[in-house]
């Protein structure tokens, strides 16, 4: 059954003290029932991805709070919290997509919320993703995984560290233009390469940072979804695919084998080639993420990723515009809300609602990765 | 025969000198050296301690026995500065080497000579045929107030003895002098050592260290000629050399085993280090007297006979060569290396 | 932490990883399933090489962290005691403090890499 993405709502990610994680849930929620119509009853489950309501905010079993916060406990609505570190907004989609697909719910709620700045140490909460007994017990943490990746490929392919700063640039650039990022100033190379180093060779402004923020989306079976919806935007393919958690146990460090293996089952299905896609989401969480993803999602060769930025293919009017949102860089990392963040961006791409920051697409796609790259999730979107 | 089937050693690779030391207390680096006979001192690195040390030596010891793991029977860490005050050393060190877990354990605190109690302890033991091989371990990462005279002195190493039947040095005979004597002390959950000054010496060391010496030779009926080499507990350069002209000991009988020349006092390892020093280079058939001393107070005493086994012994690695490769650290990295600021 | 960490001593306190006698591969860390033959794999511990060399590192909170291929091709994260690191430099391992639990908790020993020189 072909599923369709029919209503959107994102609230603005940053450091949004005066808001709670109750009302940043319901604020997103709201904005994309409004968006299609829809009155809430008319859901038939709610899928949440939320890293960790537990770490963050001392907080389990979100979703059944989710489903009481909106209205919805009322109905006794089935409400789940999916959790894959920061691939959980994608894979909550992609539970949400299959409910849908399989024809056991006609709609469904698909959303993301995470309240990180209530903690004290957000980083060291993102670093559970890494292998605790065999990666952070020796002092890794996350960035020192990124940096181990990132010091390779420089070795290995010729990537510099001004590479890893045109990432920034450019989605910093391209966030000016989407008045929910969290940062809307342009910066330099010089100023991402003389910020402080947090594990050689990134430095600060090249880690993603860490924000709340929530998304959520609404899914609709075919039927229901041309009824409601002028520019229903299907979902041509939602794939998944995990890898060996400890980098130590990966075949190559330079090359995420979930990418890519979630990504060729993404294309087969879709039945799309990399070069068919017209812009794409994908998980910036430190900007060698962007450049690997180049790679592995097949818009460059292996080890052929920084030429793509170094020739402005993925800026905005380029061959393969890249996170136009900002991407997690800009717009901010609110670790579960991403993956559906980065979805909410292609649907607004495909309906021609992007404004400033539009591309002309009419296939996007979305990366959205756990932790160091032992999850990944790619969905694939059409007009 | 019984005695030392191998050794293994380990000083952790920075220094201090005593340059430094003095120019932080405005005092006189050459009165000091003189005084001494010490110019610099070993200092552990910042993920170091007794525990660590004591395993790499023990692995040393261990790898060069070539014997199995398993056959070791007990294990006893001296020291004064366990990093647990309830927890043994020993245990961590049995783990580290995977000598399984039937083995006879405990942790060992006489000052500088619980090492060599140790010795004394194994000897015993496998005397008794109740072991097969008994390691004894002497690891300290030594403690000195800031600004008192033991902070140019105090360092850190570690030396383990493998005891055992067939070995490269006998163990002839072995004798202890012990009284009460407090020349040197530390209260529980106090942080630094106090000591007697002056009174450390001739009612402390020397009295021990030359009774336990002289009842030694007596029961085995040698003289100083009798033995090629000597090697006293050496808390600084002057004591051990007085000690050998007491007991009529020629300077270059002392010689090889004078490692506080390089790294300072290492305190439980401090007698076991200076033995290795002369075990890396003795001869069989060739004598070695060893005498350690802890305060509070004690003297170990051994006659060991080196045996034709040395020969086939792998000692290209010598612990005179081990020491020359060192980083010299500035008093505020030193702080910082023995946890004394954060 | 204190069971978490005492489970995996001996596997931390030496190199010591898992060989699958059906196939032949080599794991470190430890594993409970051969990921290649699966029920049918048939693991046990085995001591890993003391030596390898290093293929990419960082330096973070003032440590190298290096990933460091052992010469029986298995690879390890561990941090390296040095003041210098780079690509396809040769280590060994050595006995080292990872840290403790505060100052009333267990000391986490493990095993670090220094440089062979």
């Amino acid at each position: 059954m072909r599923v369709a993405i029919i209503g959107v709502g994102c609230t603005e990610f940053g450091e949004l003290w005066e808001k709670s994680f109750r009302s940043i849930f319901l604020e997103a929620g709201i904005e994309a029932l409004r968006d299609c119509g829809i009155e809430g009853k008319e859901i038939g489950a709610i899928y949440v991805g939320n890293m960790s309501g537990g770490k963050f905010i001392d907080q389990e079993h979100i979703a059944a709070l989710i489903a009481d916060h909106a209205g919805l406990a009322e109905f006794g609505i089935p409400a789940v919290r999916v959790e894959n570190a920061d691939a959980s907004g994608g894979s909550a989609f992609r539970q949400a997509y299959m409910s849908v697909a399989s024809g056991m719910h006609d709609v469904v709620i698909a959303a993301g919320v995470e309240k990180v700045t209530d903690s004290v140490d957000p980083m060291g909460v993102l670093s559970t993703s890494v292998d605790q007994e065999w990666e952070r017990f020796v002092g890794a943490n996350l960035p020192a995984l990124y940096a181990i990746m990132a010091r390779l490929h420089m070795h290995e392919f010729g990537t510099t560290e001004e590479d890893l700063a045109k990432i920034a640039v450019k989605n910093h650039k391209n966030a000016v233009h989407n008045p929910k990022a969290q940062f809307r100033k342009e910066i330099s190379v010089e100023d991402v390469l003389s910020s402080e180093v947090i594990a050689d060779p990134l430095k600060v402004l090249d880690c993603a940072p860490l924000s709340d923020g929530a998304a959520a989306l609404i899914l609709a079976k075919e039927e229901i979804a041309r009824k409601l919806c002028d520019t229903p935007i299907f979902v041509e393919a939602c794939t998944q695919a995990s890898d060996y958690l400890a980098l130590q146990c990966r075949k190559d460090l330079v090359t995420m084998g979930s990418v890519l293996k979630a990504s060729k089952e993404a294309y087969r299905i879709a039945r799309t080639e990399p070069r068919e896609i017209d812009v794409a989401e994908v998980h910036d969480s430190f900007t060698i993420a962007e450049i690997m993803a180049y790679e592995d999602l097949g818009f460059a060769k292996k080890g052929e990723g920084a030429k793509l930025i170094r020739e402005g293919e993925t800026e905005i009017g380029g061959r393969i515009p890249v996170n136009p949102s900002g991407g997690l860089k800009a717009c901010g990392h609110a670790v579960g809300a991403t993956g559906i963040r980065q979805i909410v961006e292609l649907v607004l791409q495909l309906r021609g609602e992007a404004g400033k920051r539009q591309v002309d697409a009419e296939k996007a796609l979305a990366l959205n990765v756990g932790g160091t790259g032992a999850t990944a999730v790619v969905t694939i979107l059409s007009r | 025969m019984i005695g030392i089937v191998s050794y293994g050693t380990y000083i952790p690779k920075f220094r201090i000198r005593v340059e430094e030391i003095a120019r932080i207390w405005g005092e006189d680096p050459e009165a000091i050296k003189n005084s001494l006979g010490v110019a610099e001192k070993s200092v552990p690195d910042l993920d170091e301690d007794t525990a660590t040390m004591a395993v790499e030596a023990g692995r040393e010891a261990l790898q060069r026995a070539g014997i199995p793991p398993e056959k070791i029977g007990a294990i006893f860490v001296g020291s004064e500065s366990h990093p647990y005050a309830v927890k043994p050393t020993a245990t961590i060190v049995g783990e580290a080497l995977g000598i399984g877990n039937y083995y006879y354990c405990a942790d060992l605190e006489f000052a500088c000579k619980a090492a060599t109690a140790g010795m004394q302890l194994c000897y015993a033991m496998v005397k008794a045929g109740m072991i097969e091989y008994g390691m004894s371990i002497g690891s300290d990462t030594a403690q000195s107030r800031p600004g008192d005279a033991l902070e140019y002195t105090a360092a850190a190493g570690a030396s383990a003895i493998l005891i055992g039947r067939d070995p490269i040095a006998e163990i002839e005979a072995t004798v202890s002098y012990t009284s009460d004597t407090p020349d040197f002390w530390r209260r529980d959950l106090q942080p630094y050592p106090s000591h007697g000054g002056r009174f450390t010496g001739a009612p402390a060391y020397f009295r021990h260290v030359t009774s336990a010496a002289k009842k030694l030779m007596e029961t085995c009926g040698y003289s100083e000629k009798d033995f090629d080499y000597a090697v006293f507990h050496q808390p600084n350069a002057k004591f051990p050399q007085r000690v050998a002209r007491m007991l009529g000991f020629d300077e270059k009988k002392i010689a090889d085993g004078m490692l506080v020349r390089a790294i300072g006092n290492t305190y439980s390892a401090a007698s076991l280090l200076g033995l290795c020093g002369i075990l890396d280079v003795a001869k069989p058939d060739q004598r070695i007297l060893l005498v350690s001393f802890g305060s509070g107070a004690g003297s170990d005493a051994f006659a060991i006979r080196v045996t034709e086994k040395i020969l086939s012994y792998p000692r290209s690695l010598r612990i005179w060569d081990k020491v020359k490769n060192c980083v010299y650290l500035d008093y505020a990295l030193y702080l910082k290396h023995r946890r004394m600021i954060k | 932490m204190v069971p978490r960490f005492w489970r995996k001593i001996r596997y931390r306190y030496d190199v010591i990883g898992s060989y699958c006698e059906n196939c032949g591969s080599h794991y470190y860390p430890k594993r409970e399933l051969c990921p290649k033959c699966r029920r049918k794999g048939k693991l046990r511990d085995e001591k890993f090489p003391d030596e390898g060399q290093v293929i990419s590192y960082t330096i973070v909170n003032g440590r190298i962290i290096a990933m460091i291929e052992l010469k029986n091709g298995a690879r390890t994260l561990a941090e390296i005691c040095s003041d210098k690191v780079e690509i396809g430099m040769r280590v060994k391992k050595a006995f080292r403090r990872y840290g403790e639990d505060g100052e009333t908790g267990i000391i986490y020993y493990g095993t670090k890499f220094v440089p062979i020189c």
